[in-house]
């Protein structure tokens, strides 16, 4: 199954691809889309690699997303399954809204991390691979032997491999190889698919914008190396088209969105304790909030970021904070404290995999309950979910708005995979009423309540401090309209009611969610966050099947928006799709009754009394449209999904 | 800031200029024992902001829970009682975004040194210019007697009803020995001249003015400063032409100490714990940065903003 560069894999060939690639003629195959991958031992540059070609993919017009291959170490041994490090980058003529299924081609910088790919099964059958040749044959026999074993475990599949002097064609140009094979194979991949090469000069430049010239120079010399390599060497091509777009586009991941989007919201203030995979939104505030008059503070633990936060809203400003779920989970005694003396706060948790330590560097979405009802005594808050990279930015506009407009906290769960998911979007439309303070500092009227509910709505003004004649004492023991302490009976139920209450009046001004695909149906797909994707191409191939299938994707989950159970009612089945965890039927021990379901689905269910199913999976990776439709498939055949 | 100074300043009402006693600054009628040390506290603090003229509108008194954490339901300002041990990030908040207001800070023994001992060390480094009270009784009294990170050892409570088993913390030294300490005092309850005193000299330090105000608690711990209560005797008074002025003491206060507060190293020293019970000021370094100082943020308009994000977006244009 493998053959010595310069020639092509000759195996048994199944497609027109392969075929073609036995000829030796250059043929350039147009296709609406494809997966490429790069891998390397961390360290050695894949990532930028990768970004760079997603973000110039993204620039030349094409739909792109991206998603970063990351192991949990800084750095972890070189040459080993557990280092692999790199970027996918699937991107095609139409808008691209999730990673997708497989990896067609595939640049490695050894064979281990290469392994480690096909381990977790996500090279496609026939990937293309493009493979250092270095191991085969080096010094060391034990390198020799792994590369051998390595090679043998992959001859399962048919995969196309092709091995490539990548080091010793670095070598040319630089004399650390660890500091340039990257471009060396950005060059390479530049060829295959035909990218613009004035753009990657242009980005290569302002990464190393802040370097001496020389480093771009030899950057760019290493990529016209790598070009010049797969023009000589490689007989194939790839083109997918782009599209021209009117209007103007961005291109960022999720957590660049989100902070951009606190900053357009007005945000002036993040308290924040590092934490994967949340800190970059911080890293990008940091950057760049002071020249907006705001500001970062780096808290000495996650419960402080909360409490000075909480401190700032209190004293009038937009106030921030971003973690991740064991950051959220130490919060949660302030969180609470926010509710209470309803404290207007935007908390964004980034979900990664849990419990505990667990899966930092990967996407679950565990945090779904932890969120909701993760205070101690009723905590009614505002919890919602962007699902694209777009949203990332726009729910912040959305939060602040709601946390001031009901003086709520509100929580925005994204994760792991919008974190570092790469999405070009329409550029955003500013408006400067985003930026306008909460409050001034005119004296309020002599007698004014600190919390002067409105008994209907739960509504009350917010006073802040320097507002003459509003002076009152905050505090989290219950409390009647003046905010003092009280345990009076009567009190204690008004307090809870109105903090409630307040819900109910924010979910009577949403609109029930929008059905995609037909209205009504055998199976209605429900997800959350940022599977919708995933779920929506899934659901669109069992649609070209024939299957009655149809999906429906929620943004809040506290209130639920209206008309669920409506909507439900006209589907014969409704089943969540989630990365979380559930008990599967047909696991020892795990009965209709006893089963622990999805997260989203427990709601749900709670909330309609409709018998939903759920399909979710937690395997520390985004969730593939293919398995999706494939738990579609059976879940439509057995009455549940496998 | 949205909240610039200029907006502020437009909105100076006649109310400003108002002149406050002492009873002004009463909220409403404290809830403490008979015979509890937080009152002395009190009328000290109501004193201060009298003298001061503090406008309530522009002072926030914060603290976290426990018998003195009541405190800013007793005070006519701005008042947040928070949680357990998280005075000092709500304060930080305060003031890191408005630095303009008169910040107090009311914690006990249990909050500051035990359940909020992380975010008192860093506070100290962030040296915010903020007046800490620590109201310390010895014990836990809110939940009735439990031992604290300062009850003495042996001292028999509801926990360790065999007595504590460990020497109690120094809050002084403690304080002492982070960076950028920059005002630390003791005063006592049965003293209030010099507890007025010390309060005046932390308001007008700027930076972390850090007061341990040693207390009686009538129900649990009502004998632990007996010695020094009963016979004036058992306690050191640290003085000095830059410490802390309390006039009339020096009659019945016989045991002094010459400590010149930009003395670290003896301020250290004259914090460990002896036979007597050493009250004033240890050490004060007024030149010192305060966190919200460092961190001051520019004014920028609404319309600036956005040609900023704007740029922001060329670079992520497609």
């Amino acid at each position: 199954m493998t053959s010595s560069a310069p020639a092509l894999a000759k195996g048994e060939a199944k497609s027109e691809l392969n075929d073609s690639l036995d000829t030796g003629a250059k043929k350039v195959f147009c296709v609406p889309e494809h997966t490429v991958e790069i891998i390397a031992n961390s360290g050695e540059g894949a990532q930028k690699c990768g970004q760079i070609f997603g973000s110039v993919s993204a620039k030349m017009g094409n739909g792109v997303w991206t998603v970063e291959i990351i192991p949990a170490e800084i750095e972890p041994p070189p040459r080993h399954v557990t280092s692999t490090s790199g970027n996918l980058i699937r991107f095609g003529t139409e808008q691209i809204t999730n990673w997708g299924d497989r990896t067609k081609l595939a640049v490695a910088f050894n064979e281990q991390v290469l392994l480690s790919r096909h381990r977790l099964d996500s090279l496609d059958d026939e990937c293309i691979i493009l493979v250092e040749d270095m191991w085969e044959n080096h010094d060391d026999e034990n390198i020799r032997k792994e590369w051998a074993t390595a090679m043998e475990e992959m001859s399962s599949a048919n995969y196309r491999i092709v091995k490539v002097p990548i080091e010793e064609e670095s070598l040319k140009i630089v004399d650390n190889p660890h500091h340039g094979k990257n471009m060396f194979a950005l060059g390479m991949l530049a060829e295959v698919y035909q990218r613009d090469l004035d753009l990657i000069k242009k980005q290569i430049a302002n990464i190393f914008r802040r370097k001496p010239a020389k480093v771009t120079e030899l950057n760019i010399a290493l990529v016209e190396l790598g070009i010049q390599w797969a023009r000589e060497n490689l007989d194939f091509q790839f083109d997918v088209p782009a599209k021209v777009h009117e209007e103007a586009r961005v291109v960022m991941n999720g957590n660049q969105a989100t902070a951009l989007g606190a900053i357009a919201a007005g945000m002036e203030f993040c308290a924040m304790y590092p934490i994967t995979p949340a800190t970059s939104v911080s890293h990008e505030l940091c950057d760049i909030i002071e020249s907006y008059g705001g500001m970062v503070h780096q808290a000495e633990d996650e419960i402080a970021a909360a409490g000075v936060a909480i401190g700032a809203s209190y004293a009038g400003k937009v106030a921030l904070t971003v973690t991740s779920g064991p950051g959220m989970a130490l919060k949660t005694e302030f969180m609470a404290l926010a509710v209470m003396t309803e404290m207007p706060l935007v908390l964004v948790d980034v979900q990664r995999g849990g419990p505990s330590t667990g899966l930092p560097t990967k996407v679950e979405q565990s945090d779904l309950l932890a969120a909701l009802y993760g205070q101690h005594g009723d905590a009614p808050r505002v919890v919602m979910a962007p699902a694209t990279i777009e949203d990332c930015f726009q729910s912040m506009i959305t939060a602040r708005r709601i946390a001031e407009t009901f003086r709520t906290l509100v929580i925005v769960l994204t994760d792991a995979n919008l974190a570092t998911g790469v999405q070009q979007f329409p550029r955003p439309q500013l408006d400067e009423r985003w930026q306008e303070a909460p409050l001034d500092l005119s004296a309020v009227p002599e007698g004014t309540l600190p919390y002067d509910w409105d008994h209907s709505t739960g509504l009350s003004r917010r006073i802040i401090p320097g507002q003459a004649n509003g002076q009152y004492t905050v505090t989290g023991l219950a409390h009647d309209e003046f905010s003092k302490v009280s345990y009076e009976p009567e009190s204690n139920e008004l307090g809870c009611n109105m903090r409630s209450r307040k819900l109910a009046v924010f979910q009577s001004t949403l609109k029930p969610p929008t059905v995609v695909g037909d209205e009504e149906g055998d199976l209605l797909i429900v997800g959350w966050g940022s599977t919708r994707g995933a779920i929506e191409e899934a659901v669109g191939r069992a649609r070209a099947d024939k299957l009655k299938v149809s999906s429906c994707h929620l943004t809040f989950m506290s209130p639920l928006e209206p008309g669920l159970k409506e909507i439900f009612s006209r589907f014969k089945r409704v089943m969540t799709v989630e990365i979380n965890y559930s008990d599967r039927l047909g696991d020892p021990y795990i009965t209709a009754e006893n089963r622990r379901l999805g997260q989203m689905c427990w709601l749900l269910r709670a909330h309609t009394l409709v018998d939903i199913d759920c399909w979710t999976r937690v395997p520390g990776q985004p969730l593939r449209p293919g398995d999706i439709h494939n738990a579609i498939v059976s879940h439509l055949e057995n009455g549940a999904a496998s | 800031m949205s909240v610039s100074m200029p907006s502020f300043l437009n909105c100076i009402s006649d109310d400003d200029f108002a002149h406050y006693e002492v009873d002004d600054y009463q909220k409403c009628v404290a809830k403490w024992c008979s015979g509890c040390g937080d009152f002395g506290a009190l009328n000290a603090t109501k004193r201060l902001l009298a003298k001061e003229q503090l406008q309530p509108e522009n002072t926030v008194f914060v603290s976290g829970i426990g018998c003195s954490s009541r405190f800013p339901h007793y005070v006519n300002s701005y008042g947040f009682h928070g949680i357990h041990g998280r005075a000092l990030p709500i304060a930080t908040g305060v003031k890191l975004t408005r630095p303009e207001l008169d910040v107090f800070v009311v914690m006990g023994d249990g909050d500051c040194c035990s359940i909020g001992t992380a975010h008192w060390i860093h506070a100290i480094r962030y040296n915010m210019d903020m007046t800490v009270l620590l109201l310390d009784n010895n014990i836990y009294g809110l939940t009735k007697k439990q031992t604290s990170p300062t009850t003495p050892i042996g001292f028999s409570t509801n926990t360790m009803p065999r007595g504590s088993y460990l020497p109690p913390l120094n809050p002084l030294t403690a304080t002492l020995g982070v960076s950028n300490a920059s005002f630390v005092a003791q005063t006592a309850d049965w003293i209030p001249a010099h507890m007025y005193a010390t309060l005046q000299a932390a308001y007008e330090h700027k930076g972390f003015s850090f007061v341990r105000i040693l207390q009686r608690c009538p129900k649990f711990t009502p004998d632990v400063f007996t010695d020094a209560v009963k016979n004036p005797d058992n306690n050191e008074l640290l003085v000095h032409e830059n410490g802390i002025d309390a006039p009339g003491l020096e009659k019945l206060f016989k045991n002094r100490i010459i400590h010149d507060p930009k003395d670290l190293d003896g301020g250290r020293h004259y914090a460990e714990v002896e036979n007597r019970v050493r009250l004033g000021l240890f050490y004060r370094n007024g030149e010192l940065p305060c966190y919200e100082d460092t961190r001051e943020v520019v004014s920028v308009t609404a319309a600036e903003k956005i040609q900023k994000i704007n740029t922001e977006f060329d670079r992520y244009a497609v």
